[in-house]
């Protein structure tokens, strides 16, 4: 088979790389956000399809099993993931690109012998090792196969600074005789920095280290692109790791945070106050019918949703309420915290699918002064967005974390499934005030009860 | 291709990638953050190069399972971010009139 010429190859990979930049122009809007994910998919397989006119491949057949293999395992997953178990798999595709870079420097080890490509092959080892094995603690903190809360002991600090000290040590040797025996202790350290890295920080905060872990991997994959000496990889990894920064800094921003704060906070102890306990004080609890008489005979309500309400699958039901309460005449909109569920633009989601329109959906700092004038904010399996705590208690961990003001409202209803905390593991004291009401169970249960209770009205 | 062209494409592409995504609303976050998260897939193309160059049947068993990982990433990093933005159809601007792409039937009533 005769091959494309190196011009018509990197015309075709910067014709990759056009595509890429163009995505991610396009995810900046709700209207192009659709054809940008489209045109940046097109570009990979412009990629894909390019390497193999223009290498010379051996196991082609290997090769393409191996996509059938990747593609028939991800293809499905990701199409019928429930929408709340999406921030985990995006960390899981995250983690598993950065393994990939991680091997492809491994083996390209052997067949260099300038240090400086070596120093790269070093990079890319211990970054993809970090983001592989970080993005792995991250699915399972999210996936629940692990406790959501920070998890610290002592000496972290010391064992991650010796492992980061052998990794630089090794890193350095490998770079001078490109010894593989330390590149796979190296492998091995940067797996171990990662999962140290990302132990201790707080379920809430999550969102924020998948982001940085992204940026990881787009920096480990330009690394791997400079040691093939492949201008694309290049290119598209740098992209990432610098758009991913910027959105790293910008979620952590919505949520009043500082990166280094959240990466370091636990390691310098004092921020992990709370507790899972489920206290014992008393709570006033109501019925589905208590409920809808407090929002039939409102003027203004405020509907805060949360994780709950993507568990429950109940964003139609939501939607539903909504529209009973509008046709009562009621003023009804839905405050959207930034960070409510599990990622940014979640609830977004969840609502739009349930055709909820977009002027209902009101930004915290759009709607924060409104609770003023709300007769009742009805809270719906959100937690922590709404705990004051966050403007109180100094110590706990989601202090400084921009809060929907709820408390303003004259009245507060929580639909809750119990008094267990939210995902950050704190109390919230404002279920025990006396203008809150809580009505205990499953958001779709509960808000179907309360549906039904509005329209007998 | 040589180390200084090399160095001047990463700068070049450091400051499109701060462009990008600079003012970006915080609902868009998380589809951006997916979509981002499928381009560096395309280490596919370098997973792919280095199993076609393998003799060695371990570097080989090495190399496909680095095409499986990276074509997990790239073909899952692009269905999931998809899957996201259809959510998004229906509420195409704030604007409150109905435009001719979505009819009313995304509205309600």
């Amino acid at each position: 088979m005769t091959l494309l010429n190196p011009t018509w190859t990197a015309l075709l990979y910067l014709a990759a790389a056009a595509c890429f930049i163009l995505a991610l122009k396009g995810l900046n809007s709700p209207r192009t956000a659709r054809r940008g994910n489209l045109i940046g998919a097109l570009g990979a397989l412009l990629a894909v399809v390019t390497v193999f006119v223009s290498v010379k491949l051996d196991n082609i057949p290997w090769i393409l099993g191996a996509i059938a293999v990747g593609s028939g395992v991800a293809a499905p997953v990701a199409r019928r993931v429930q929408m709340t178990q999406m921030p985990q798999l995006v960390a899981l595709f995250n983690g598993v690109g950065g393994g990939a870079a991680a091997l492809v420097a491994l083996l390209e080890l052997s067949h260099s012998d300038d240090p400086w490509v070596r120093l790269a092959i070093v990079f890319t080892l211990l970054v993809g090792a970090v983001s592989f094995a970080g993005s792995g603690v991250t699915f399972a903190k999210l996936q629940g196969l692990m406790t959501t809360r920070p998890v610290t002991f002592p000496g972290l600090p010391a064992l991650m600074a010796l492992v980061l000290l052998a990794a630089v040590g090794a890193g350095v040797v490998v770079m001078l005789n490109g010894s593989l025996v330390l590149a796979l202790t190296l492998l091995v350290l940067g797996l171990a920095a990662g999962i140290l890295l990302v132990l201790p920080v707080g379920g809430a905060d999550v969102p924020i280290v998948i982001s940085l872990l992204n940026a990881f991997t787009g920096l480990a994959v330009a690394a791997s692109g400079l040691v093939l000496g492949n201008v694309l990889l290049v290119v598209a990894g740098t992209l990432v790791g610098a758009s991913g920064t910027i959105l790293t800094r910008a979620m952590a921003a919505a949520m009043g945070r500082s990166v280094a704060g959240i990466m370091f906070g636990a390691f310098k102890g004092g921020s992990t106050a709370g507790s899972t306990a489920v206290s014992e004080r008393p709570v006033r609890s109501s019925s589905a019918e208590d409920v809808a008489v407090l929002l039939g005979y409102a003027q203004r309500v405020i509907i805060v949703p949360g994780y709950g309400l993507a568990v429950a699958q109940g964003q139609h039901t939501a939607a539903e309420l909504a529209l009973a309460l509008e046709a009562r005449g009621i003023d009804v909109d839905f405050a959207i915290h930034p960070v409510a569920g599990r990622m940014p633009g979640h609830m977004n989601v969840l609502l739009a699918e349930a055709n909820v329109p977009y002027e209902s959906l009101k930004e915290m700092s759009d709607i924060n002064s409104d609770f003023r004038t709300a007769d009742v904010a009805l809270v719906v399996g959100a937690n922590d967005v709404v705990n004051p705590a966050a403007k109180t208690t100094s110590g706990s961990p989601i202090y400084g974390m921009p809060i929907l003001e709820v408390a303003d409202a004259r009245q507060v209803v929580f639909l809750k499934r119990s008094m267990r905390p939210g995902f950050a593991g704190i109390e919230n004291e404002l279920l025990y005030e006396p203008q809150t009401t809580l009505l205990f169970g499953d958001a779709k249960d509960s808000l179907t009860k309360v549906l039904g209770a509005v329209k007998a009205l | 291709m040589d180390g200084m062209s090399l160095l001047t494409i990463t700068v070049l592409a450091v400051f499109v990638g701060f462009e990008v995504v600079s003012k970006v609303s915080s609902t868009l976050h998380t589809p951006l953050m997916s979509g981002a998260n499928a381009i560096h897939g395309i280490i596919l193309v370098g997973a792919i190069i280095v199993a076609g160059q393998a003799a060695d049947p371990w570097v080989l068993a090495v190399a496909l399972l680095a095409v499986v990982l990276a074509t997990a990433n790239l073909v899952g990093g692009f269905v999931v971010t998809d899957r996201m933005l259809e959510m998004f159809r229906g509420r195409q601007r704030p604007a409150s009139k109905v435009d001719a792409v979505e009819p009313a039937e995304e509205r309600r009533p």
